[in-house]
């Protein structure tokens, strides 16, 4: 039996509680609602959140102990029965107790607090989830592949018939390589224009810059992927790469890196947008008051007191880096290599993903285990990255509260 | 804090200054000729626009987009208006001291350097060091920091930010020093050193100081102007402003009936 007939139960029934409720509150009053501790609605609340509530609870428990049991069969008849039960005996004892002296409306307040537990519980719980499963996948991994040659081989080359070298070094190497580039792109151009946005431009310029600047941050990076495919690709080997001597590949780190960097020009300038606005506007005075020029005083004053936070900035725009795949696949192809020269065409963890989960795949062998090993590495280094970046985000607020 | 000598020289004239932000005329019409060596009070009632004036004196008012100054202001019989003024130069010669202390996010030292530094007063490190501590000492402020120049100015308690600001309007010899309530955000202690200290100033600025305390502009100022809805109501001589003001306005603001 599914759980579709108690979640309609549940919902019709604490809807119809709230208008039960509610009109026994005001026949309880006797019409002259003044005597009454809670309003009637506050009473309808009480009964449709003492009903929804905990049942709702009930259903997240069984789906989640049936994960644990590893119960995958549809839920035995004993499970709605006691969910709708529970929806039942919060509805009935919550009419009981409307009363004229009942205060309703703190009743209320205790459920809306356990719901919005619950609402992070779930969000943390899921990200647990996410990391242990990542995690026993990977275990499994490394029982069946030594770990050291995992991240120290400088090979990568998967064979489905066994035997592979599955060295994470060159994958790491291009993802690195690839994310600097983008960043060496991207820091320079989103913070020059971020300081044009909030020191220079006008304030009819700027209301049709930033939202233009944003709508880059919206586009699909699978078009950005296109982009790097046909155009920035063949453009970069016919004027750069061959005249240079550097190499014939139309996909290359370069390619990948310069239009990885587009992408996150959007969401650099955007966020240090931000902080140079927070840069409180008495320090810019306190500068021109001193007869500084105002690139003076944002080179001297504004800029090194968002530094933090555009330092953090920064770091966000490089998780986001390390993390990108779509334009990785098609800009920067999908060989593994450890090569100094950025025309050359690499590839990155989180393609190498891709690529050994897709296809003919028998979830028990290393090769495609191996997935689960970088998808948590990567993982790990974008953990690394952020908490590094909230920690310094978080200093640079302090300094002015 | 009286003065006997009556023979000052001029240093800012202003004639007829109107302000307009956008629409609205925050100023009228005001003139008004402010004496050197000495202390010139703004009050009047908040957003009459003392700030404003204030910020003519130094073109502050080019930095705020929808401001508009007409009129003349004279600093030593030069226009300050005139198409060839820079105003940047003109900043470094009228200092200012705000409302709320504004210390860099810098060290002490670093924030007193700042204005040396940019306008390049000092030719080696020996001599900068000789400016920051000379202006520290004009700011009442160097035996409290001395031991900790390289600490960061925001470290320091209230008080001490806003002598710390003072010292850093005073390192880059300015003529004028313009102080826009700088004791408002300061406790009692702290606005009475402010004030001792810019008794202090008198012998070498021409101070001008915009007060919303009464008291304060009685304690430290020998001339006081006192503005009412964008204009100059009136401008004397503070004892006789607080004793036996012309204006009608001007007493009842200061026996407390407006404002
Ligand atoms: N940047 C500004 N933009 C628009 N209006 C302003 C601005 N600054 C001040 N004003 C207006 O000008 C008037 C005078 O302000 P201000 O000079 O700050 O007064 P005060 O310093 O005497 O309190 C006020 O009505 C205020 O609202
Ligand atoms: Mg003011």
């Amino acid at each position: 039996m599914s759980l579709t007939l108690p979640l309609l139960f549940i919902a019709a029934l604490s809807v119809g509680g709230f208008f039960i409720a509610r009109s026994r509150a005001q026949s309880a009053a006797g019409g002259d609602i003044r005597k009454l501790a809670s309003l009637p609605r506050q009473h309808g609340l009480n009964t449709a959140l003492s009903t929804a509530i905990p049942a709702l609870f009930a259903i997240l428990a069984w789906l989640f102990a049936a994960r644990l049991l590893s119960y995958r069969d549809a839920a035995p008849i004993w499970v709605p029965l006691a969910i709708m039960l529970i929806a039942t005996l919060g509805f009935i004892l919550s009419i009981m107790r409307v009363s004229v002296t009942f205060r309703a409306r703190t009743a209320a307040e205790g459920w809306i607090r356990s719901l919005l537990i619950g609402a992070s519980v779930i969000a943390i719980l899921t990200t647990v989830g996410i990391v242990f499963s990542m995690l026993f996948e990977s275990i499994n991994f490394f029982s069946q592949y030594r770990w050291q040659d995992f991240f120290f081989s400088t090979n990568w080359a998967p064979n489905f018939r066994g035997n592979s070298d599955l060295g994470i070094l060159p994958l790491l190497w291009g993802t690195l390589y690839i994310s600097v580039i983008a960043l060496i792109f991207a820091v320079p151009i989103g913070l020059f224009a971020a300081v044009y946005l909030s020191e220079y431009a006008s304030r009819r310029t700027r209301s049709v810059f930033k939202p233009l600047i944003e709508i880059l941050a919206g586009i699909p990076t699978i078009v950005y992927g296109l982009f790097a495919l046909v155009t920035v690709g063949p453009f970069l080997r016919d004027y750069f790469a061959q005249p240079t001597g550097f190499g014939d590949s139309a996909s290359s780190v370069m390619t990948a890196g310069l239009v990885m960097g587009i992408m996150l020009i959007p969401f650099v300038s955007s966020l240090s947008d931000d902080i140079i606005n927070a840069v409180p506007q008495s320090l810019r005075d306190g500068s021109l008051g001193l007869g500084s020029t105002h690139s003076e005083t944002i080179r001297q004053v504004v800029l090194p007191a968002a530094l933090p936070g555009i330092v953090g900035a920064i770091l966000l725009a490089a998780s986001r880096a390390i993390g990108e795949t779509m334009i990785v696949v098609l800009g920067a192809g999908a060989a593994a290599r450890l090569d100094l020269n950025p025309f050359e065409a690499m590839t990155t963890v989180t393609v190498k993903i891709v690529s050994q989960l897709t296809g003919d795949t028998d979830f028990a062998s290393p090769e495609t285990l191996v997935a689960f090993a970088l998808g948590l590495t990567l993982f790990v280094i974008t953990l690394a990255l952020n908490v590094l970046a909230l920690y310094i985000v978080r200093r640079y607020r302090e300094q002015y509260e | 804090m009286k003065d006997t000598s009556m023979t000052k020289n001029i240093k800012i004239s202003a004639n007829n200054i109107d302000v307009y932000y956008g629409e609205k005329h925050a100023i009228k019409d005001v003139s008004v000729q402010i004496e050197d060596k000495t202390v010139t009070a703004f009050i009047g009632p908040s957003g009459c626009g003392k700030s404003t004036f204030l910020r003519c004196i130094n073109r502050m008012n080019d930095t705020i987009d929808i401001a508009r100054v007409t009129g003349h202001i004279a600093i030593d019989g030069e226009d300050i208006y005139d198409p060839r003024v820079d105003p940047v130069q003109l900043r470094a010669k009228v200092g200012m001291v705000f409302q709320k202390p504004n210390p860099f996010p810098k060290s002490i030292y670093d924030n007193v350097a700042y204005g040396p530094k940019i306008h390049g007063l000092s030719r080696n490190k020996a001599e900068l060091d000789e400016i920051v501590e000379k202006s520290l000492r004009r700011g009442a402020l160097w035996e409290e920091v001395k031991d900790r120049l390289h600490e960061p100015g925001t470290g320091l308690s209230g008080g001490q930010q806003q002598r710390l600001c003072i010292a850093r309007a005073v390192a880059t010899e300015p003529e004028v020093l313009l102080m826009d309530e700088p004791c408002s955000a300061l406790d009692p202690i702290a606005t009475a050193q402010v004030e001792e200290l810019i008794d202090e100033l008198r012998q070498s600025f021409s101070v001008v100081i915009v007060t919303h305390s009464m008291q304060q502009a009685a304690r430290v100022s020998q001339k006081t102007a006192f503005f009412h809805l964008g204009n100059m109501v009136e401008y004397d001589e503070t004892d006789k402003i607080f004793t036996n003001p012309e204006d009608p306005r001007t007493e009842s603001y200061i026996s407390g009936r407006i404002g």
